[in-house]
């Protein structure tokens, strides 16, 4: 049971993890975009077009191109995302909090509309696409992972992405502490005056950091469809993760490395009352609200302690003019 | 100097940023960007119909207002939308960001509905309708006022606390739905008092919209007023502007932030009675339908004038409702309104940049000396 | 190549809107030489130098390094050229490292070794005499170890020209004798340095010429040998100026604003004044001179209201009934609900006296607003008001709808002062009021407060310009580190006697925000 719980809040937590990790990438240049959620939407649906088109066009999947294809065509529309996100607040210097939220209504009319004319392209009765044989590509596990008893369940019988999740995030850590790029991205987060006067290209850093931010959370919107849900596409499916996703931010205090304890925690909570006997659907939905009271407590402690290390990047939210008088 | 550094180019142009535009040009860029955006549009609707664009223009517009029942509808949303923007509006005057306005409708939507429940058939309706009222109001100012209360106090991020406050109460929501669902366990409430339609608000002039649209139209007016003539809205345009100026002249800013967002929070309770007691009779999660989102765009596009907000929420409304007609007649899906409507944002936001910047471009000239 | 200039620059023009920062500006610096590039406040000095750093872009012009013709569009541009700018705000990073925020910018192997860099720093600083932790966090370090870690970035980066903008506006004199000391060793190592500045003494001792801009025109350079203070001035303000400032004999004075043994700690637990005592009188000005944040602006914001105190009292006597209230632990609202009239034109004057975007009438409101029961605003006296300022006070602006932001300095300042004035104060507190004005707009603030002191009123000066501080006030009180380090007669005491004080108990750590 315990197991069982486990692993199923790992396998909630992926996609949260995926999520954060970009959005942190992304808000360390000070670009807070409010968007992921849309960004997550786009990055499965992306998958799925592709995934759709590739089966629908061959009789049997070759096993690789079932996975490259949805994981190109993912980052394609997730990049393109963040690219329009980049272009609005960067270059047009537009404000970050509507842009952010335009991009979410549009993300996800983008899933749902494409992911209902899936639908109606296929004429089936059930609202929803399948994508089965793509999917068991995704959920290739360890072959031995079963032999382990109960420590094969809780660390080895994941499917590829959830580890790539988790080194996504270690790598992220790395990069950001050790790196020199890393040192920069957090120098255009804190400071892009600064970091302009260094010889640091500010917009450059912005860009990047947004698309390849998003495009990793777009990878949260692959992996859920692919793997939590099994291939199966049904439109608000995804429901509201994205958010969650930023709530996980604040929670891991912007260390990518944190979240992933963070996404484990996040996705236990939101199954818990699962796992809680005799409890009502109504009181169900009560338990669901977890997440959200937790980062709303980590945000109020953080903002009483104050303390220099815990903050948000100090230029969060705000364009970059050089010419500023 | 190496041989690399003379081919360096001059910047074909750079962008400077310029003096206030008159007022018709900055309105003539902004006109231009919906323009341009329609026509982007019409291009995506073509594209996926293969319709010729003077037929998705017509369609659209007999969506929005082919029969007298549409026209009610697209003023009812235009109200509703309207009535959340103005309620965001004095918040983000205050560079306040409260993207919390989904959450602060949908619990003064859902004390609406407990009081139509619970006290549907127990309460006379003097006593009813004076009840939904002040709950309504008093459960959307406390909404918006636990933001508040710590952004004041510890200066926590408003615009992250506001958007979990979101989500905590739809839960809430989702609660209350499964436990007075209708029937048992369907997580539906259905159309409250159906039969006694107790706390519905009345059908005035012939139609069951007007109401709102009249208790809207009095909102905005007040709002702009607030806003321009009264002394808590020129306080609120100092905090916005300037903190240290606020607390210089002695304003006090923490006061002024919690007083701000009781109000932003009670407009946002009035907007969940309005579309509880008053059109859908009803409460589901969705019932703000996203409108604390459009809210905010709708108000920062209209430069938080309460009388450009009209004319902003206007535009997104019918819109919207061009393109769930157009998806009907031609066979798409419904989320292509919010494609559309993306769309239509992203132009407009664009579009301040060149309201706001002007780009330079280099006067020519021979490069480096060779 | 061997004597061409290091850099030399012709004919740079730049706009800000509708305001010429610079216009037609030529100069040329050698290499081992240092040139002072000296203006007023305004002058368009650090725009000059940041289109050298690549920050901003000209709008015409040529840029010249070793005689080859150079575009400079980014501060990585300038870098190649070996341009190395140390500005006046500084540019770190407050949550790196002194290390990090050296390395910061550069090119190499992807992953950094804080180690090396740091022994490449160690070098720096003992070649040029520096001391540095380069593990220190930024928000931990005093301003002068932070323009340490400025320097050495540049360094760092093997810049042999230097561009240093008004370096020693943040220091005390041995912090700046210091700088100097290094400044020569670059020198004779060969390098080209460009100080920015507007005091005179620090021209004439430490650089090879001058280059004198007013108003962002470029006026001409000489040779340090062949000039004096004298023409120096006259090039700097266009014509001879006397800084003969009419100041009366201080009639019936009484005490009006006593300030006792006030502390206020900050939240890292730095005493930014400490036991600060001095009475303020009616019908005299008080002056306060010290270096640049020593504390004198919260010793302002303390009277006005807005700091909280540790400790000590102020006390207020009301003139009329001679009561004694205590402003401490006061708000703003409370000290006007005792009757207390107050002004208090700040240092910062869009940032906290005004608001830029509201017209002149609404920030006319900002005092009055409240006046009168009606829960509407009151847009008529406030309309009146402006009017009168803008004709008495002689504002150049199209109306009085018009945002203050797009006022020039001097006539925002005349706004902020007229409005303050207009409460007709019992005390009075300007904070560096003449910052980056012209002559014409100086003086007549200097007359404003001539003004209010024989009307009666007890006026409190915060200067930077002894000079002015000596000929504009009655007693002058000398703050130094958040300490009152000494109280002299305006009237008897030399330059020197305040340089001292001001000095004073700068011994270990310095103030800073």
């Amino acid at each position: 049971m315990i197991v069982a719980f486990i692993q199923r809040a790992v396998v909630q937590g992926i996609p949260l993890l995926f999520g954060s990790t970009g959005e942190i990438i992304t808000e360390k240049s000070g670009n807070l975009n409010l968007g992921t959620a849309g960004v997550m939407y786009v990055g499965g649906i992306s998958g799925v077009i592709g995934a759709f088109l590739y089966e629908q066009s061959v009789e049997t999947v070759n096993p690789a191109l079932a996975v490259l294809i949805p994981l190109f065509s993912s980052i394609l529309g997730s990049a393109f995302m963040g690219l329009l996100y980049s272009f609005l607040t960067v270059t047009l210097r537009a404000n970050q909090n509507v842009t952010g939220l335009a991009l979410t209504t549009f993300g996800v009319g983008f899933g749902n509309f494409f992911g209902g004319s899936l639908i109606k392209l296929l004429d089936s009765d059930t609202p929803s696409i399948t994508l089965t044989q793509t999917s068991n590509c995704f959920k290739q596990t360890l072959p031995f992972a079963d032999k382990l008893g109960w420590f094969g369940d809780i660390f080895l019988s994941y499917s590829f992405l959830a580890y790539a999740a988790i080194i996504i995030a270690l790598l992220a850590s790395f990069f950001f502490n050790r790196t020199r790029a890393g040192l920069h991205l957090r120098a255009v987060g804190e400071n892009p005056a600064t970091a302009d006067a260094a010889g640091i290209n500010v917009s450059k850093y912005k860009y990047l950091s947004t698309c390849i931010g998003s495009i990793i959370a777009g990878f949260g919107g692959l992996y859920y469809v692919m793997d939590y849900a099994c291939g199966v596409w049904s439109n608000d499916g995804f429901g509201d993760r994205g958010w969650l996703a930023i709530a996980l931010v604040i929670f891991a205090v912007w260390k990518p490395n944190f979240s992933i304890l963070g996404s484990i925690l996040f996705g236990g909570l939101f199954i818990i009352h699962n796992y809680i006997p005799n409890l009502s659907i109504s009181m169900q939905e009560m338990f669901k609200m977890t997440p959200y009271v937790v980062t709303i407590i980590v945000l109020i402690i953080i903002s009483m302690r104050r303390k220099r290390e815990t903050q948000p990047p100090a230029s969060l939210g705000l364009s970059y003019f050089r010419e500023e008088r | 100097m190496s041989i690399k550094e003379k081919q360096i180019h001059e910047p074909l142009f750079h962008i400077a940023k310029r003096d206030a535009l008159p007022f018709w040009l900055s309105w003539l860029i902004r006109i231009l960007s919906v323009v341009a955006a329609l026509i982007a549009c019409a291009a995506v609707t073509v594209v996926l119909t293969g319709e010729n664009p003077i037929n998705v223009y017509a369609t659209m517009i007999d969506g929005a207002i082919g029969t007298e029942r549409r026209i009610w509808s697209l003023f009812q949303n235009i109200a509703m939308l309207l009535c959340v923007s103005l309620a965001v509006t004095p918040a983000f005057k205050m560079k306040f960001w409260n993207i919390g306005a989904e959450g602060q409708v949908l619990v003064g939507g859902l004390a609406t509905a407990a009081c139509m429940i619970l006290f549907g058939d127990k309460l006379s309706p003097v006593i009813l309708y004076p009840l939904m009222i002040v709950t309504s109001i008093l459960a959307g100012a406390i909404w918006g006022f636990i933001p508040a209360f710590f952004k004041a106090k510890w200066n926590t991020n408003e615009t992250l606390f506001t958007l979990m406050m979101n989500y905590i109460a739809i839960q809430i929501v989702s609660f209350f739905t499964y436990k007075w669902s209708v029937p048992k366990g369907s997580g539906q409430i259905g159309v409250i008092n159906a039969s006694t339609q107790a706390g519905w608000l009345p059908n005035i002039g012939g139609s069951p919209y007007l109401i709102n649209i009249l208790i809207v139209a009095v909102l905005t007016i007040g709002m702009y007023i607030y806003l321009k003539y009264n002394k808590h809205g020129y306080e609120i345009s100092v905090v916005g502007e300037s903190e240290n100026t606020a607390r210089y002249v002695g304003i006090n800013v923490k006061k002024v932030i919690m007083r701000t967002m009781l109000l932003s929070g009670a407009i946002c309770g009035i907007a969940g009675l309005l579309l509880v007691s008053g059109t859908d009779h009803t409460i589901t999660r969705n019932t703000a339908a996203g409108r604390g989102f459009t809210a905010i765009m709708v108000s920062w596009l209209a430069k938080f004038n309460p009388i450009y907000m009209v004319l902003t929420s206007f535009l997104i409304v019918f819109l919207q409702k061009g393109a769930i007609e157009i998806s009907t007649i031609y066979g798409l899906n419904d989320s292509f309104s919010e494609i559309i409507t993306g769309i239509i944002i992203f132009f407009i936001i664009g579009s301040e940049f060149f309201v706001n910047y002007t780009v330079k471009f280099r006067e020519s000239k021979k490069g480096a000396n060779k | 190549m061997g004597t061409q200039a290091a850099i030399e620059l012709k004919n740079i023009t730049k706009t800000f809107g509708s305001v010429v920062a610079n216009k037609d500006v030529c100069l040329t610096v050698n290499r081992g030489e240092i040139l002072s590039i000296l203006g007023e406040n305004g002058s368009g000095k650090t725009t000059l130098m940041n289109m050298i750093s690549g920050i901003y872009f000209p709008d015409h012009g040529q840029i010249f390094i070793d005689g080859n013709e150079v575009v400079i569009r980014s501060p990585k541009d300038a870098f190649n050229y070996k341009i190395g700018m140390i500005h006046q705000h500084f540019k770190l990073v407050d949550v790196f490292s002194a290390a990090e925020n050296i390395i910061l910018g550069l090119d190499g192997e992807d992953k950094f070794n804080v180690k090396q860099s740091a022994e490449k720093i160690k070098k720096i600083s003992e070649q040029y005499g520096f001391e540095i932790d380069p593990n220190k966090k930024i928000y931990e370090m005093s301003v002068s170890e932070k323009q340490t870690v400025e320097i050495i970035k540049v360094l760092y980066r093997g810049a042999d020209i230097l561009i240093l903008d008004e370096p020693t506006a943040v220091l005390t004199p041995q912090e700046a004798q210091k700088l100097f000391s290094v400044l020569r060793r670059m020198r004779d190592d060969g390098k080209a340095i460009i100080i920015i500045t507007h005091k005179l003494h620090e021209v004439l001792s430490l650089s090879d010429k001058v280059a004198v801009l007013r108003k962002g025109e470029y006026i001409g350079t000489v040779t340090t040998k062949d000039t004096d203070e004298s023409q120096l001035t006259e090039m700097m303000v266009g014509k001879k100026v006397d800084l003969n400032i009419s100041r009366s004999k201080p009639e019936s004075t009484a005490d009006r604003l006593e300030v006792k043994n006030i502390s206020c700690i900050n939240r890292e637990g730095v005493k930014l004044l400490d036991d600060v005592t001095f009475t303020a009188r009616s019908g005299e000005i008080l002056g306060i001179a010290g270096i640049a944040g020593s504390g004198q602006r919260e010793l302002l914001e303390s009277i006005a209201g807005l700091q909280k105190l540790n400790e000590g009292n102020i006390l207020y006597h009301d003139p009329k009934t001679g009561k004694i209230d205590n402003l401490r632990d006061k708000t703003p609202m409370q000290i006007r609900d005792l009757g207390v009239r107050l002004s208090f034109v700040p240092e910062d004057r869009l940032g906290m006296g005004l608001v830029g975007n509201m017209d002149i009438i609404d920030n006319m409101m900002l005092r009055s607003y409240r006046k009168g029961k009606s829960i509407f605003l009151q847009r008529k006296q406030p309309k009146d008001l402006a009017k009168k300022i803008i004709e008495d006070l002689e504002v150049v602006t199209p109306d009085a709808n018009t945002p203050v932001r797009r006022l020039s300095g001097g006539n925002v300042q005349k706004v902020l002062v007229g409005r303050e004035i207009a409460a007709s104060p019992t005390v009075l507190m300007a904070a560096y009021p003449v910052r980056g004005l012209d002559i014409n707009s100086s003086y007549l603030i200097y007359n404003l407060l001539n003004e209010q002191k024989e009307n009666g009123v007890a006026v409190i000066f915060v200067g930077e310009d002894l000079d002015v501080l000596l000929e504009l006030c009655d007693r002058i009180v000398v703050i130094s580190s958040g300490k009152i380090s000494g109280a002299v007669d305006a009237r008897t005491a030399t330059k020197e006697e305040i340089g001292l004080l001001m000095t004073k108990n700068c011994g270990g750590e310095t103030n800073e925000h």
